[in-house]
């Protein structure tokens, strides 16, 4: 079972790495030949490092449209940041100074997990109860939101009700970073909760999941309002001038 | 065209998302383009054989050189932010008429031809074949888009359903599957210089009589001059200014601010169009060809400044895309020879290209355009923001100066100035309901119910607030209201320009107006005097 396990990491993580590097270099290569920032729009960089940050960090656009959709949406994305934040335990070593905030946020990360996993059930919810959202809604959408819960709720079942051997699954981790298989628990909730956490990582630059880097490339919200001041071309529009 | 369709009713509570009506307006579609109209933008004339495979090849195409498309197709969670916020939905019901629905129209085929999902698991991921029902389908619900990007404003991502309905219809351009009302339009503008297909000597013969008008009026030698080399300015506006209500009065308002700051400017026979629909059909190519008739005649004419009249999509492309299809504007790089060549001849002093609000604005700041505000006393004023230019462009040197511009200028030569409900202005405005290339009869009833939370909002601001006067800055909008306004029974000489608000109340030197007011002046001067 390690093995397997050491395994599906592995896969796991070169399939992400790989699709997200192949994703982010086509985004970075097209070009994007128009100015099209929805306005009103920063006139300058600095201005657009703003408005990226408030849209990434407060979901400035959602908190406009529906105050529903951005709670819940909040609550799992902040859930699962500082949920992340507490993982790094296991992969790093924790007595060294850079790392020494690990522990400290790890009582934080405990708790969040209610956030994420209330967060979407929310976002499910709405997806079913919502005529507008049950009719956008394909077999994936609701497929991804039983991933995330499944990964959400076996994890918080392992921290607050059968827990695991977690020194062991350390051991095991680090062990995979330096290319050495070290034995990982058989605890059927751990192997449950970490197989959907490989899933997961495999079908990320397949899928939707793919907003995460998207908002950073697109055009309506990177994009400097200065299109007087300054010539904006891309190369094979350079070609039809004449 | 007959109109057989019910004209929605106002909704009690406009901000509780309509319950969904399947297919209310599957039945819409435009008339297709004729072989010929298609031919002239470089486009097949019908459907060809292997339209399917043409047009996937096609998308392939725009997805290599649009960065927001691929971005767009591939980041939407569907989180539903949207789905309440497009006109035609609100008008509708049609869940097609969701931003979000509309965009799946096309995604679907991305996924299914693009993407590994939908190449090996199209069912999980909703992906669809490119087949007969898909084209008809993007026909109908994309000619139901009038790209005024309010969806963009409430995504998370900022996806813009504007670049994916304009891919989509140049997608079924590119196949022979063409819009009549566009392609037949952008024909004219290419071979005769106008949208209206009106030739030199007509528009100098219809200028002349605008001009005449105005001289009967003020008393004196107001001009609208064509073609005259040397002029400072060259402006360019829609050619319904030539010819539409109230977009006439509009361009007589230039016309008397232009003469009011002593500034010599011009039209062009050759660019009698600010218009450029290549835009709504998502072609760059034709855009760049209509923006380059400008570019041209600013060359020969030798013009210092280009200013651009009342409307939204053409503002859109004269301050969002001119400089990079023709170099109006300022910034190209030294090796930039083609770009240089034009900016070397404007003043660059001035942003290039100039908004006629922005020029009206820049007077009445410095203080050299003086109204007679009560001129205009009668009326109770609300303003229309124009999608393309409330959220693709900008006025002034100050984002959301395209919101405060407008109504400086009205507010100085109004005393009466209303805004509707905060939900329907500025970023969040309401389309007019027949932009983006929608404006022809044949989508009369889409264009109808798509104004309704427009109407809505003037409902409001008429009832409560006593409004009576709706004022826009763009000629579609405008052509639109007039035609749209009586199906909701408001009276359609509330619609004005606001340049005819400026044109109305500008006292100009010498002129009947300023003569008029002088002896009323003076008794109210000397009222003063003996407090």
């Amino acid at each position: 079972m390690s093995v397997l396990y050491a395994l599906l990491f592995y896969v796991a993580t070169v399939l992400l790495i790989a699709g997200l590097v192949y994703k982010i270099r086509q985004y970075w290569i097209t070009p994007a030949p128009l100015k099209i920032p929805t306005t009103p729009a920063p006139t300058t960089r600095g201005g657009v490092v703003l408005r990226m940050a408030r849209e990434v960090v407060l979901f400035e656009s959602l908190f406009k449209s529906n105050k529903w959709i951005w709670l819940f949406g909040y609550m799992f994305h902040v859930g699962l940041a500082l949920v992340l934040l507490r993982h790094f335990r296991y992969f790093v070593d924790t007595t060294s100074f850079i790392w020494s905030w690990v522990p400290l946020i790890s009582p934080i990360g405990k708790y969040a997990a209610f956030a994420l996993v209330i967060g979407l059930l929310g976002l499910w919810a709405r997806r079913i109860l919502v005529d507008r959202i049950r009719y956008i809604s394909s077999p994936s959408d609701h497929l991804m939101l039983a991933l995330l819960v499944g990964i959400g709720s076996s994890g918080m079942l392992m921290t607050y009700v059968v827990h695991t051997d977690i020194i062991a699954v350390k051991v095991f981790f680090m062990g995979l970073m330096r290319f050495s298989i070290q034995p990982l628990p058989t605890d059927p909730l751990l192997l449950l909760h970490l197989g959907l956490v490989a899933l997961l990582m495999i079908i990320f630059p397949l899928s939707k999941l793919l907003h995460a880097p998207g908002v950073f490339f697109s055009p309506s919200r990177n994009q400097v309002d200065n299109p007087r001041e300054k010539r904006h071309i891309a190369a094979w529009a350079a070609k039809l001038d004449k | 065209m007959a109109a057989e369709f019910q004209t929605p009713e106002f909704r009690e509570y406009p901000a509780v998302p309509n319950a969904l009506v399947k297919d209310a307006t599957a039945h819409l579609s435009p008339f297709i383009a004729k072989p010929n109209h298609q031919e002239q933008l470089g486009f097949p004339g019908e459907l060809v054989e292997n339209w399917e495979e043409k047009a996937i090849e096609k998308m392939g195409d725009l997805l290599s050189k649009y960065r927001g498309l691929r971005v767009y197709l591939d980041s939407c969670v569907k989180c539903g932010s949207c789905t309440d916020k497009c006109h035609y939905y609100q008008g509708t019901s049609d869940p097609k008429n969701m931003p979000v629905a509309r965009q799946d129209l096309l995604r679907s085929v991305y996924r299914r031809y693009f993407t590994f999902a939908g190449k090996y698991f199209p069912k999980l991921v909703g992906a669809r074949d490119m087949n007969r029902e898909v084209l008809d389908e993007w026909y109908s619900y994309f000619h139901q888009c009038s790209q005024c990007r309010r969806c963009s404003v409430f995504c998370p991502y900022g996806i813009d359903t504007a670049e994916i309905s304009m891919a989509a219809r140049e997608i079924m351009d590119s196949i022979g599957h063409g819009q009549k009302y566009c392609n037949e339009i952008l024909g004219k503008v290419q071979t005769v210089g106008n949208n209206l297909g009106l030739p030199g000597p007509a528009l100098s013969a219809t200028l002349e009589e605008f001009a005449e008008e105005i001289q009967d009026d003020t008393g004196l030698p107001v001009q609208i001059p064509l073609d005259v080399k040397g002029a400072e300015v060259l402006l360019i506006t829609p050619s319904a200014d030539f010819f539409a209500e109230p977009h006439i009065d509009g361009l007589m308002g230039y016309a008397k601010v232009f003469h009011e700051a002593g500034v010599s400017w011009t039209l062009s026979s050759h660019a009698a169009e600010a218009a450029n629909f290549s835009m709504f059909i998502g072609s760059y190519s034709n855009m760049k060809k209509v923006a380059e008739r400008i570019r041209d005649a600013a060359l020969e004419l030798g013009v210092k400044r280009i200013i651009v009249g009342e409307c939204g999509h053409a503002w859109r492309v004269a301050y969002s895309f001119w400089n990079t299809l023709t170099g109006v504007g300022a910034g190209a790089d030294a090796s930039d020879e083609y770009a240089l060549k034009l900016q070397r001849q404007l003043d660059p002093s001035v942003p290039q290209p100039m908004h006629i609000c922005e020029f009206t604005y820049d007077l009445i700041q410095k203080g050299k355009l003086r109204f007679d505000k009560s001129a205009n006393d009668h009326r109770t004023v609300t303003f229309h923001d124009s999608c393309n230019v409330a959220r693709a462009s900008r006025m002034g040197d100050w984002a959301g100066g395209q919101f405060d511009i407008p109504r400086a200028v009205i507010k100085a030569c109004c005393n009466n100035f209303v805004d509707m409900d905060p939900d329907s202005i500025k970023e969040k405005t309401y389309c007019c309901g027949g932009g983006g290339g929608l404006l022809t009869d044949d989508l009369m009833e889409i264009r109808v119910k798509g104004a309704l939370p427009r109407m809505e909002a003037l409902k409001e601001v008429v009832d409560d607030r006593g409004v009576n006067t709706l004022a826009a800055i763009c000629a579609i909008c405008k052509a639109q209201f007039a035609k749209v306004l009586p199906y909701y029974n408001f009276p359609m000489h509330m619609l004005v320009s606001t340049h005819q608000l400026v044109g109305e109340s500008l006292i100009m030197t010498g002129s009947n107006q300023e003569k008029a007011l002088q002896p009323k002046q003076q008794a109210e001067a000397e009222a003063t005097a003996e407090e």
